[in-house]
């Protein structure tokens, strides 16, 4: 057993711990692992080449941000903020709660595709929750909206992560479906499916209750910087 | 018949409009990016051909096309660019209110109705779809209609649809690079053994006869491996054959469908923790354009780690009968 291509790994996690460019570290660290493996330099080029264009659908979502760039332009975003604006009953939590139950159970139904980072966290939700915390605690610092923004991408991704395992004809589903075949155990895509259910539920309950600390937690800042505010001003 | 490729050319056009308008504000370092990779994108199909008919040399050009992609990513800064001027947007946005909406719930509506309908659809006897990947061409479609409804509804020159993506995508600069370069890494990896290597690594260090020894082993070296290759789909069946399988399912009595939704489940709790998951963790982090590139990673920590904790006392549990 060869393990020098485990250098490469080692390259990776160097690599992002020193904050250097990933696209670098990544394409050299499958050199080092290339190599390590005995591979020829041309060799590995063709290896590289031919998995590059295999992947080239991980940049469809790029066919995306025309139209999104556009309604930007017209005004897509002011629209989400001034239209959460008015909605008085919405915090920040109860919004972001809302669209975490949203997005997994459009997920446990196969509809993966009506969130998402380009479409839907960076035109819709990103300008609606900065609109209800503004509600709750007047203008935000650059840190506090920087934090609701990650907080806005960290909860799509969970929706969608723990409710599309629950779909029986997810990638995932099927994949653990087909790699047991191979080994000679059938499965139906059903049996698998439900047992993602017990995760899901788990999965909402500790990203719920961490969105409600979230909110707590930026009132508290709040008040604190207004009455540290208020207790200079007195000097 | 609509293809896959037909929608990597449209992309290859845009990329090289992107790379037009650089040119034209002398950033050449960004130029040169997209429109190398809008060659690629554009070759990929003589590329595969090629390699199936034994001719090495367009696969190894490519290769030395990612290697010339990553140098020039080094050069490339991450700048805002300028939008149009808030009072502009301001007042657009009042003006069409909810229509705004509509192109952009048109992505997901035609993504769904392609992927539930369209291999149905014939003209003759020639479906209107290609077979594989109706998911994507569906993705790819949407997204087109939607860019003709954009500009319908905001009733702006069509060229300013390209110029507004092209925005958006130097805003995300060479991140949006990373899912794809990753993928790669994964195949180098996987070509030069590193799965097996850590299978065998783990299961040689675990007491095999402790059954929680053994699903600790699977359940964190899911994540140990998610977190590496950035993708649980990778890490699973290295995983799953090499101590899953044979310790869990085989020696313990383990029920391979609930360990296989539970391992999975667990490897996905990696990817919110790695940034080698570019698509989820750093690009979100570049198209909101936050200081610190791993803010998404941060914000899921505190939600990983419990639901990680869950997950194994989930599979201890439930795994054995």
């Amino acid at each position: 057993m060869n393990y020098w291509p485990l250098l490469g790994i080692a390259w990776v996690v160097a690599g992002f711990v020193l904050r250097m460019n990933p696209v670098i570290v990544v394409v050299s660290a499958a050199l080092v692992s290339g190599f390590s493996a005995g591979k020829s330099l041309a060799e590995l080029l063709a290896l590289i080449g031919n998995s590059f264009v295999s992947n080239r659908a991980l940049l469809l979502f790029v066919l995306t941000l025309p139209t999104i760039g556009l309604l930007e332009r017209a005004g897509l975003r002011e629209h989400a903020h001034a239209w959460i604006g008015r909605l008085r009953g919405l915090t920040l939590a109860r919004l972001l709660t809302g669209y975490l139950g949203l997005r997994q159970v459009l997920s446990m139904l196969g509809l993966t595709n009506v969130g998402g980072h380009p479409q839907t966290v960076r035109p819709l939700l990103a300008p609606m929750s900065e609109a209800a915390a503004e509600r709750q605690v007047g203008p935000l610092e650059h840190d506090e909206r920087q934090r609701i923004y990650a907080l806005d991408a960290a909860t799509d991704n969970i929706g969608l992560f723990f409710g599309e395992d629950v779909f029986v004809a997810i990638g995932a589903v099927l994949l653990i479906q087909g790699f047991y075949a191979e080994q000679g155990i059938v499965l139906e895509p059903l049996q698998i499916a439900l047992w993602a259910i017990p995760t899901a539920i788990a999965a909402f309950v500790i990203h719920a209750v961490r969105i409600w600390l979230f909110q707590r937690a930026l009132l508290r800042r709040v008040a604190l910087k207004a009455a540290t505010e208020a207790l200079h001003a007195a000097d | 018949m609509l293809r896959i490729e037909h929608f990597y050319a449209v992309l290859a056009l845009f990329l090289l409009h992107a790379a037009w308008c650089n040119l034209r504000d002398h950033r050449y370092a960004h130029a040169g990016f997209w429109g190398l990779l809008a060659v690629m994108f554009g070759g990929g199909n003589a590329v595969l051909a090629a390699t199936k008919a034994g001719d090495d040399l367009p696969a190894q050009l490519a290769g030395a096309g990612v290697i010339a992609l990553a140098l020039l990513a080094t050069r490339m800064r991450r700048e805002h660019i300028a939008e149009a001027p808030e009072a502009q947007r301001r007042a657009s946005a009042q003006r069409l209110g909810h229509w705004l909406l509509v192109p952009a719930l048109l992505i997901p509506l035609v993504t769904v109705l392609v992927a539930l309908f369209g291999t149905k659809i014939r003209f003759g006897a020639t479906p209107l779809f290609g077979e594989s990947s109706i998911t994507l061409i569906g993705l790819s479609l949407a997204s087109v209609l939607a860019a003709a409804a954009a500009v319908a509804v905001t009733r702006q020159p069509a060229i300013q649809v390209a110029s507004e993506g092209r925005r958006l995508l130097d805003t995300i600069g060479w991140a949006a690079l990373l899912p794809l370069v990753l993928a790669t890494l994964g195949g180098v990896f996987a070509a030069s053994g590193i799965g097996e290597a850590i299978a065998s690594l783990v299961s040689a260090v675990i007491p095999s006869d402790n059954r929680l020894a053994c699903v600790l082993a699977y359940g964190l070296g899911m994540v140990l491996f998610t977190v590496i290759m950035g993708n649980a789909f990778a890490a699973f069946p290295v995983m799953t054959a090499g101590i899953g399988l044979p310790l869990l399912i085989q020696q313990h009595g383990a029920d391979p469908a609930i360990l296989g939704a539970l391992g999975m489940l667990t490897g996905y709790c990696g990817t919110l923790m790695t940034p080698m998951a570019a698509n989820f963790n750093l690009v979100p982090a570049a198209l909101l354009e936050l200081d610190d590139p791993n803010a998404v990673i941060r914000a899921q920590l505190p939600t990983a780690i419990p639901l990680l904790f869950v997950n194994l006392l989930l599979m201890y549990w439930l795994v054995f009968r």
